[in-house]
């Protein structure tokens, strides 16, 4: 069976676009990447694409071209754009297909996500009594972290600290000036022990990627890179997740432990192979926890990773090198693509003033979200 | 004094002396819920009223809807969450009353407590469960 490669990406930078639609920010992307593979939208034979409050990805069409492609519309909260990338993964491995496009935006309004008790399979008075936020759950996980492992708030700071550094050398992140540790630490309590600067916020962006069989990728690139492994899990039992009313006393494994031990074993593998990471950094604490629940530390190893600077562009595992959600701000349906698009900026020795040093070979991408999915990926050059 | 209901039927024993939450528990393997579930596979069971804070925080921005308190931003007073696990059972997310949330502590003893939420539209009085620490500790 063929190998899988990415052949072009492209971008529109994240943050606040007013005026420019969610949907238009996908279309840009999709441009982005068909100009980055030198190829033309007639020439694509299939598209997976998703958001989760800016409309239906196929009526792109009206902008790209009435080809009569198939165009399949994700739509999977936040890992919508890691479903998009898999199925087209699927696509090519199966053989329907040759080359195909994977499309991730959105555009969301501005403050925490208001959330509906009924559409998640709770009752009313979860969300009227206000326990249904989001930013309560990131609060309680991280907090009990802390408790059971000794991770300081010093590390939570130093991780918002990094994320906004890296942000401010990316010309398509949304917070691009750095924020101090002492100011990240004494800016407005939102969720104890979380503050302002510690969360990311809702926004916008989009992500497009032109996928092929590896065999046809010097077609399209001299740079191609190849998608070794990607995986997707659902919530086990006994995972903390968002929006439990109740949680099991007898703690399981988050649902990033199956999709990372899945997406390892299907690259053939191990944790010393990556070069560099993108991990799911909803809030400091997030990124924190995923370090371990993604193998790459044990639990309470990350406060000496994070006082040494393991993390940072030029540490030993340079961890959210475009700044992460805290940096770009999460549109939901493009937040998982534009990881897997900085892997590929970083893997092809383009990211500049950010780039990782000493030619990063192989990289890796780990997306979380409600209500307990998660999607991995690894991309080798 | 106003009538007083709770904010949802199946929530908690009302009126009572000593109300509990009302969960259920899986007859075939054993496991508890919160909230009750219906199916026939469950039985409804009244959940201790005491536990131990497993996690916690602070909700110190006025939220969204669905929440129905109605107040102006700048009226908002924080209120704190957790888990408490109820031994044996579940652990269950509730408000957290009668703390500072400087005195909060990982482990501490709490009990459950019905306190008034908000009046509806007919002048009731809606009562929502939170856990306070417990007396004793």
């Amino acid at each position: 069976m063929t190998d899988v490669a990415i052949v072009g990406i492209g971008i529109h930078p994240f943050g606040r676009t007013d005026g420019v639609s969610g949907l238009q920010q996908g279309v840009h992307a999709a441009k982005e990447a068909l100009s980055d593979a030198e190829i033309e939208w007639k020439d694509i034979e299939f598209a997976y694409g998703g958001s989760s409050a800016a409309g239906s990805a196929d009526t792109m069409v009206s902008e790209l071209g009435l080809t009569g492609v198939p165009f399949m519309n994700v739509s999977n909260g936040c890992a919508t754009g890691g479903s998009a990338l898999l199925s087209a993964y699927t696509t090519i491995k199966s053989g329907q297909f040759d080359i195909g496009m994977a499309v991730g935006f959105d555009k969301h309004p501005r403050g925490a996500f208001n959330a509906d008790p009924e559409a998640a399979g709770l009752q009313k008075w979860y969300g009227e009594t206000g326990l249904m936020l989001t930013t309560q759950f990131f609060g309680m996980k991280i907090q009990r972290y802390m408790h059971d492992y000794g991770i300081s708030s010093d590390a939570l700071a130093l991780v918002a600290e990094k994320a906004f550094n890296n942000g401010s050398l990316n010309p398509n992140a949304w917070r691009r000036d750095p924020v101090s540790k002492e100011d990240i630490l004494n800016g407005m309590m939102v969720s104890d022990p979380l503050t302002k600067f510690m969360f990311c916020s809702p926004a916008e962006g989009a992500v497009a990627l032109i996928l092929c069989r590896a065999d046809l990728a010097s077609k399209y690139t001299t740079k191609p890179l190849y998608l070794k492994g990607a995986a997707f899990r659902s919530r086990p039992l006994g995972s903390f997740e968002v929006f439990s009313p109740s949680l099991e006393i007898e703690r399981g494994p988050s649902p990033t432990v199956g999709a990372s031990k899945a997406t390892f074993e299907m690259a053939g593998i191990g944790h010393d192979d990556i070069d560099l990471a993108q991990l799911q950094d909803t809030e400091s604490g997030a990124e924190i926890m995923h370090m371990a629940e993604n193998g790459f530390c044990k639990d309470g190893d990350q406060e000496k990773m994070l006082q040494d600077g393991d993390t940072k562009i030029d540490g030993k595992l340079p961890v959210n090198t475009d700044g992460g959600c805290i940096a770009n701000g999460e549109p939901v349906g493009a937040s998982g693509l534009r990881q897997v698009y900085e892997n590929c900026v970083q893997l092809r020795g383009a990211a500049g003033k950010r780039q990782v040093p000493n030619n990063p070979k192989t990289a890796y991408t780990h997306v979380y979200g409600a209500p307990g999915i998660s999607a991995c990926t690894i991309i080798t050059n | 004094m106003s009538t007083q209901k709770p904010i949802a039927d199946n929530l908690f024993t009302w009126p009572s002396d000593s109300p509990k939450l009302i969960g259920s528990k899986d007859t075939e393997t054993g496991r508890y819920f919160f909230p009750a579930k219906n199916s026939n596979q469950h039985e409804k069971v009244e959940l201790s009223n005491k536990g131990k804070l497993w996690t916690w925080t602070v909700q110190r921005f006025l939220p969204k809807t669905p929440y129905i308190e109605q107040v102006a931003p700048e009226d908002f007073k924080p209120y704190a969450v957790g888990y408490i696990e109820l031994p044996g059972e579940i652990m269950v997310e509730s408000r957290l009353v009668g703390v500072n949330p400087e005195e909060l502590e990982i482990g501490m003893e709490m009990e459950l407590t019905i306190e008034p939420f908000v009046k509806n539209e007919e002048g009731e009085e809606l009562l929502i469960f939170a856990f306070k620490p417990s007396v004793n500790s």
